[in-house]
């Protein structure tokens, strides 16, 4: 999960910044009225040459070899959800955003939020999944903050996490090095983060084999840049799911990016669990995915180095950026049609009928 | 799952062979479930040029009348009341701002996924009135009796429902009674029937239609194949000029629809008339609760009276959902109502039809979107 991102608002200008005077839940949804929030309330104050890229992690210190940080947090209801829990999430989100910025995670740091009364067992519980899943990655939590709040509404326990990796030196992934031509990979099956969560949380008596995806992606992409160096760009697809990135990734580097449907790996359990919803499977957050963008050149090269890791089995080519100013991203749907993909605005919510 | 090919190819060029060197044709659907699907599989590109799908009164939300959003709004800032909606149903902009904003102000609005969620909500809360915002076609309405007859058996006295559910087969008698013309003279030729409700309320519901008004049926599922299926045999069926009810979804579509819903609906709800938005009164077409039941009435409850129903300056949402105007002759379409800025409801739900322009077909800037029903995109 990545707390600053956003599009890049010049190019969304004909759509009115939405006033607002207080926060609804759907400004924390990581679609475009979280861009509203950053681009009017939090960038105007904060701003700098650093933030204002709004990639997964800033790049800092240069001059003495290049770092990258990155900071989230955790507010997800269940705590405990069918593939994984809050602690591994904290861990994956935040290795996940370095390793897609080409950094090697050095370390982690992370703070937690705990409400009165929450069960000595429950934290033991996240405590483990946190140094498994730290394990998992390589990487260590070398220091932390520990808040205790009174009994609310809270669900038991709020996790931020900061991480900070290393950037080889010549190493820049920034979607302004996009071409026509580069090829879009993404290393799995979409959609069953967001869909396991869901269901867990809103129809726990639904019985499914859905399991959120959420794994550290640092080994993976290791072993693709190892093979690979020459990658341009990577991001993981997270809240605003793959359309969020790849209509993000379009609307930054300008050019038109084409998403073939067929080609798009879905389980069919998570097909019909989207569909139960009224959700576009595009739409929902993942969190063990990357979307990688390379030269057509480096296009088997790159399929065959995910391949050949554990989390990237079912790697496959799902689109193309072409040679046309537009910005935008478009699906071509299985029936042969077309149709564009934006960033989801806000909350889902599933439908009624 | 991904459609077999040849379904698709051969489905369009039925259609096509249908259409060629007739007249335009114009089909209605009439489920908010088809819009989306349609235009996420990106559908209207590929019609022929000569075939349209218009978007019909088929989004639950979207037909909600404006008075009845208010009424929503109202009974959520009660003292003591939790509201359990649908989750459409909070981003609604009333007269007196959105469910979602009264959250905000400090109501308590929850998001359930059945109406038997609230009857729990209830059950485990007896110091909260629970009113549930029961909204929707046949599809939700049997879960809302069903919902009532439980909170009856556990003898819940906090527990009411502020009640607009609709029926569809009245609607869509009422389009073609008002010969219901789009903007730019067409006429409806046909209906794509809704796959949910059709389940509930079974294939021969339709028959009227037919006979009474010559508007040729077909009952369809929701891949896209089914669809353009379902409007090749509309197309066969306009240009032959006969009036049937085909159910093309048999898998789940009986004749007679499901009895045991059927009779839970009779138990709790009658037909009454009742305004929809841009459509306004229609007669037997309200599911409304049987005297017998008025105990489990929130208007009643609280003493609550509709609002004077006015819908917001310059929206277009009853003409779009009864066909007569696209999302984009709207003048706040894409500029004062987008989806982060709703100004009426079928911009806030998923379902809706402007939601579903805006978000799968809005390729230009807003002043210049392109026609992309006609099967005109490049």
């Amino acid at each position: 999960m990545t707390t600053f991102t956003t599009d890049t608002p010049l190019r969304r200008a004909h759509v009115e910044p939405a006033a607002f005077n207080q926060i609804a839940l759907a400004h924390g949804g990581g679609g475009q009225l979280t861009d509203v929030l950053l681009n009017s309330t939090v960038l105007p104050r904060l701003d700098n040459t650093i933030l204002s890229d709004l990639l997964d992690a800033g790049v800092i210190g240069q001059r003495i070899g290049a770092l990258a940080l990155t900071i989230d947090s955790y507010v997800v209801e269940p705590l405990f959800f069918p593939g994984g829990d809050i602690g591994r999430l904290a861990i994956c989100g935040t290795v996940n955003d370095l390793a897609v910025s080409g950094a090697r995670p050095l370390g982690v740091a992370l703070a937690m939020i705990l409400c009165e009364g929450l069960p000595r067992a429950v934290l033991e519980r996240v405590l483990d999944s946190i140094r498994a899943a730290a394990a998992e990655a390589e990487v260590h939590v070398v220091t932390g903050d520990t808040k205790v709040i009174e009994r609310g509404d809270a669900a038991g326990i709020y996790l931020t996490t900061a991480g900070v990796g290393r950037i080889p030196p010549g190493r820049r992934l920034h979607p302004e090095h996009v071409q026509p031509g580069d090829v879009l990979i993404v290393n799995g099956p979409i959609g069953e983060h967001g869909l396991a969560v869901m269901l867990a949380r809103e129809m726990p008596e639904v019985k499914s084999v859905l399991r959120s995806d959420a794994a550290p992606l640092a080994g993976l992409v290791g072993l693709l840049l190892r093979r690979v160096p020459e990658v341009v760009f990577m991001r993981d697809p997270t809240r605003g799911g793959l359309a969020g990135v790849a209509a993000d990734l379009a609307a930054r580097c300008g050019w038109h990016v084409a998403l073939e449907e067929s080609h798009i790996p879905i389980r069919p359990e998570a097909r019909h669990a989207a569909e139960m919803l009224g959700l576009d499977p595009l739409d929902i957050a993942n969190e063990g995915k990357v979307l990688v963008v390379v030269r057509p050149r480096d296009e088997a090269a790159a399929l065959e180095a995910l391949r050949a890791h554990p989390l990237g089995r079912a790697a496959c080519v799902i689109g193309r950026v072409e040679d046309n100013r537009d910005g935008r991203c478009e699906l071509y749907t299985t029936i042969g049609g077309r149709r564009i993909v934006q960033k989801p605005y806000g909350e889902q919510l599933p439908r009624i009928c | 799952m991904n459609p077999p090919e040849h379904d698709v190819r051969k489905s369009l060029e039925r259609l096509a062979a249908a259409t060629k060197g007739g007249r335009e044709l114009a089909f209605m659907e009439v489920c908010g479930t088809h819009t989306t699907a349609a235009f996420r599989c990106g559908l209207p590109s590929v019609l022929p040029r000569h075939v349209k799908l218009i978007s019909g009164p088929g989004c639950p939300v979207c037909v909600t009348a404006q008075q009845d959003i208010d009424l929503l709004v109202e009974a959520a800032g009660r003292q003591g009341v939790t509201l359990c909606t649908y989750g459409d149903m909070i981003r609604v902009p009333g007269r007196r701002g959105s469910l979602q904003e009264a959250r905000g102000r400090g109501a308590r609005v929850h998001v359930v996924y059945s109406a038997m969620d609230a009857v729990a909500l209830a059950q485990a809360h007896v110091d909260r009135q629970v009113v549930f915002a029961a909204v929707g076609f046949e599809t939700t309405a049997p879960a809302t009796a069903a919902a009532v007859q439980a909170a009856r058996r556990r003898g819940l006295t906090n527990f009411t429902v502020l009640n607009s559910h609709k029926r569809i087969v009245p609607a869509m008698q009422a389009l073609l009674e008002r010969g219901a013309k789009m903007k730019d003279g067409l006429g409806i030729d046909g209906f794509v029937c809704p796959g949910h409700v059709s389940v509930i309320i079974g294939a021969r519901a339709y028959l009227p239609l037919a006979r009474d008004y010559a508007a040729p049926c077909v009952i369809s599922g929701f891949e896209p194949w089914q669809m353009i299926s379902a409007l090749a045999r509309l197309a066969e069926l306009a240009q032959s000029g006969r009036a049937e009810v085909i159910n093309e979804y048999p898998e789940v579509v009986s004749p007679d629809g499901n009895r045991a819903a059927q009779k839970l609906l009779d138990e709790v709800f009658q037909p009454a008339e009742t305004r929809w938005r841009g459509l306004g009164l229609i007669a037997q077409s309200a599911w409304v609760l049987r005297p017998a039941w008025r105990e489990f009435d929130a208007q009643v409850r609280f003493g609550l009276t509709p609002p004077e129903d006015c819908e917001p300056k310059a929206c277009l949402c009853g003409k779009v959902i009864s066909g007569l105007a696209l999302p984009t002759d709207c003048s706040l379409f894409g500029r004062s109502c987008t989806p982060l800025q709703p100004v009426g409801p079928c911009m806030v739900s998923s379902e809706g039809t402007c939601a579903a322009w805006f978000k799968y077909s809005w390729r230009q800037a807003p002043h210049r979107p392109l026609p992309i029903l006609a099967g005109a995109s490049p």
